[in-house]
């Protein structure tokens, strides 16, 4: 081979010139970074400067008072047991109900038009503002139905999260079910397996990760709602649920955190301000928690399935 | 390669097809052993066309396949060798929008009549894919996977074990049972597929390019193993192989893909026929590597 033929020039390896696009973009991708990182950073240590002082000098009490008037006697005790409760809802209504809808639209159901009709719709429904979902909450499970929850109740509030993450859970799921390899459910066919058991014992537990850190998005978004509760029943400011058991609490009056944060953000009193953002740190702590047991589970499923 | 090609011969213990008198058939291979009292057509296709919605993949395919033989599917790419096969143990039935016309019979009974459970075919009609695809289960749990769900009552340990060692496969694996199937080799997890599917005990296995997507030394093992377990079963292989359809199997169904896209059968006969004096211009272009 002789020199005659370089269409591409010099052949050296040495390196030439500097690729500064490529410098730039990398430099763009790395402030992006930083600009998230920084409003995190922010916010949480605004919060946490704030809110501390009040959880050091209240300790357990302030976990564990009402809602009062009073700042200094002012508690989350009712917000934490109501977002719990909340938790729990979503956890027994909308996972059930969203993954079976997943099952049932990715594993059973014929791809038609309707099929494809309800689909995009259920994605439509995914988008639809939560406020409007409060409205939803107010009409039927407050009004219509008080006779069932009791009207402005923990358990109408519970049911309107569960149907207000329905269809995040049902898009999750089906994710994680379209994304199980065909070669998977066809090996369990081709050794004469039914659809039930190729659902059950391959498709579902190559899709359990899937379907579980779907279920965390679908909490933490529940567990941070305000609006929809706000219009679903949830009480702004003081309300005793002395020693009522808690069967009547599902019953009777309730509030959640972030309901309680609102209430406080607009409250007056300077006093409130510190409160509000101790209340945010619990809340935080709260979501954190439900995430993490949600994390650690998928976890196990991973290690189990592979 | 000389052991390959005898030993299935000896096995194909196919008689004269006496229920089909007028069937259009290659010169007879040898009679039935006395102690082998299995019927000589394992499955029959009677103008059988596969169709996706408005594409006819397959048109008007008819063949028969002879039991305890390795019977060998070839054809350029589009030909529908694979839907062909998958037609024969109702895979079709799993794409939306496919539907089979004609007959597929087999004992003489239609596999698409409508009280035909599609599941008790594939249990019967086993099943192994172009790509290598274990459960993530151990193993062991990967053989067990068949005669568990099958309600399987006897010593699960020794079926797993069985299995194994028909497929060869037993050596290598008797001390790591627990360890997940994922982590063999690609040609080791072919041959645990094959041992997952020889466990429900089928007659008949279809092999979808079995080996395409493996090593030259792990082919040779799919391939000696396949004149092994057709002794036992019946088995149809997809190949586009050609070399290998003429080292491993004992007839051969050439097909090409037709002006209107659709497969058909060219010819059909004995492998040796095929290969060495095919009766149709286009078969003997095909197996001399002139076209596809």
């Amino acid at each position: 081979m002789t020199a005659t033929a370089q269409p591409f020039g010099d052949t050296s390896l040495r390196r030439t010139g500097t690729d500064w696009a490529g410098l730039a973009f990398h430099g763009v991708l790395l402030i992006s970074l930083l600009v998230s990182l920084l409003i995190l950073f922010t916010l949480i240590s605004d919060v946490v400067t704030r809110g501390l002082p009040v959880l050091a000098e209240r300790g357990t009490d302030f976990l564990t008072a009402p809602t009062s008037s009073r700042p200094a006697r002012a508690g989350v005790a009712q917000g934490i047991f109501g977002t719990l409760m909340m938790a729990v809802f979503v956890a027994i209504i909308a996972f059930p109900i969203g993954i079976m809808t997943a099952i049932y639209l990715e594993e059973y159901a014929p791809d038609n038009r309707l099929t494809r009709f309800i689909n995009v719709n259920i994605r439509n429904l995914a988008g639809v503002p939560s406020v409007v979902y409060g409205l939803l909450g107010l009409s039927i499970f407050v009004l219509a139905l008080r006779d069932l929850t009791g009207g402005r109740s923990m358990i109408a509030g519970g049911i309107t999260l569960a149907v207000l993450v329905l269809p995040i859970v049902i898009i999750t799921s089906a994710e994680a079910f379209r994304a199980v390899p065909r070669a998977l459910r066809e090996a369990g066919f081709g050794v004469g397996a039914s659809r039930w058991e190729v659902t059950r014992l391959l498709v579902i537990p190559h899709a359990a990760p899937g379907i579980l850190t779907g279920t965390v998005l679908a909490l933490s978004r529940a567990l941070g709602e305000t609006a929809p509760l706000i219009l679903a029943g949830a009480v702004l400011g003081g309300f005793s649920t002395g020693s009522k058991g808690i069967v009547e609490q599902i019953f009777g009056r309730y509030t959640v955190l972030p309901v309680t944060i609102f209430d406080w953000a607009r409250r007056p009193q300077a006093d409130f301000r510190e409160l509000t953002a101790a209340a945010i740190v619990v809340l935080l702590v709260v979501t954190l928690l439900a995430n993490a047991i949600a994390i650690l589970l998928r976890n196990r499923y991973d290690g189990a399935s592979s | 390669m000389a052991t390959i090609l005898t030993e299935p011969e000896a096995a194909t213990p196919a008689a004269p097809d006496k229920t089909r008198p007028t069937a259009p058939r290659p010169e007879g291979p040898a009679p039935a052993p006395a102690d082998q009292p299995a019927p000589s057509v394992a499955v029959d296709l009677r103008g059988v066309s596969v169709w996706y919605g408005s594409f006819r993949a397959v048109k008007n395919v008819t063949f028969d396949v002879q039991a305890h033989a390795i019977t060998a599917l070839i054809g350029p790419s589009g030909s529908g060798k694979s839907t062909l096969i998958r037609a024969i143990n109702r895979m079709n039935d799993l794409i939306p929008g496919a539907r089979v016309e004609g007959e597929v019979l087999y004992h003489g009974e239609n596999l698409y009549a409508p009280h035909v459970d599609p599941v008790e075919v594939r249990r019967r009609i086993g099943m192994v894919f172009q790509k290598p695809n274990p459960f993530p289960k151990s193993i062991y749990d990967n053989v067990a996977f068949g005669p568990r769900i099958m309600g399987y009552r006897g010593n699960m340990d020794e079926l797993v074990e069985g299995s194994l060692r028909r497929a060869a496969l037993w050596e290598e694996v008797r001390d790591k049972l627990k360890q997940s199937g994922l982590a063999l080799s690609g040609g080791q997890q072919q041959r645990l597929c094959i041992a997952r599917a020889i466990a429900v005990e089928p007659e008949i296995i279809l092999m979808d390019e079995p080996a395409s997507a493996l090593d030259p030394r792990s082919t040779l093992q799919i391939e000696e193993l396949m004149a092994e377990l057709a002794r036992r079963y019946t088995i149809i292989i997809v190949t586009h192989n050609m070399q290998q359809a003429a080292r491993a199997s004992d007839f051969t169904v050439f097909l090409n893909m037709g002006e209107d896209r659709a497969g058909y059968i060219v010819e059909r006969a004995r492998t040796t026929e095929i290969f060495t004096n095919p009766k149709n211009q286009l078969t003997e272009d095909y197996v001399s590597g002139r076209f596809g």
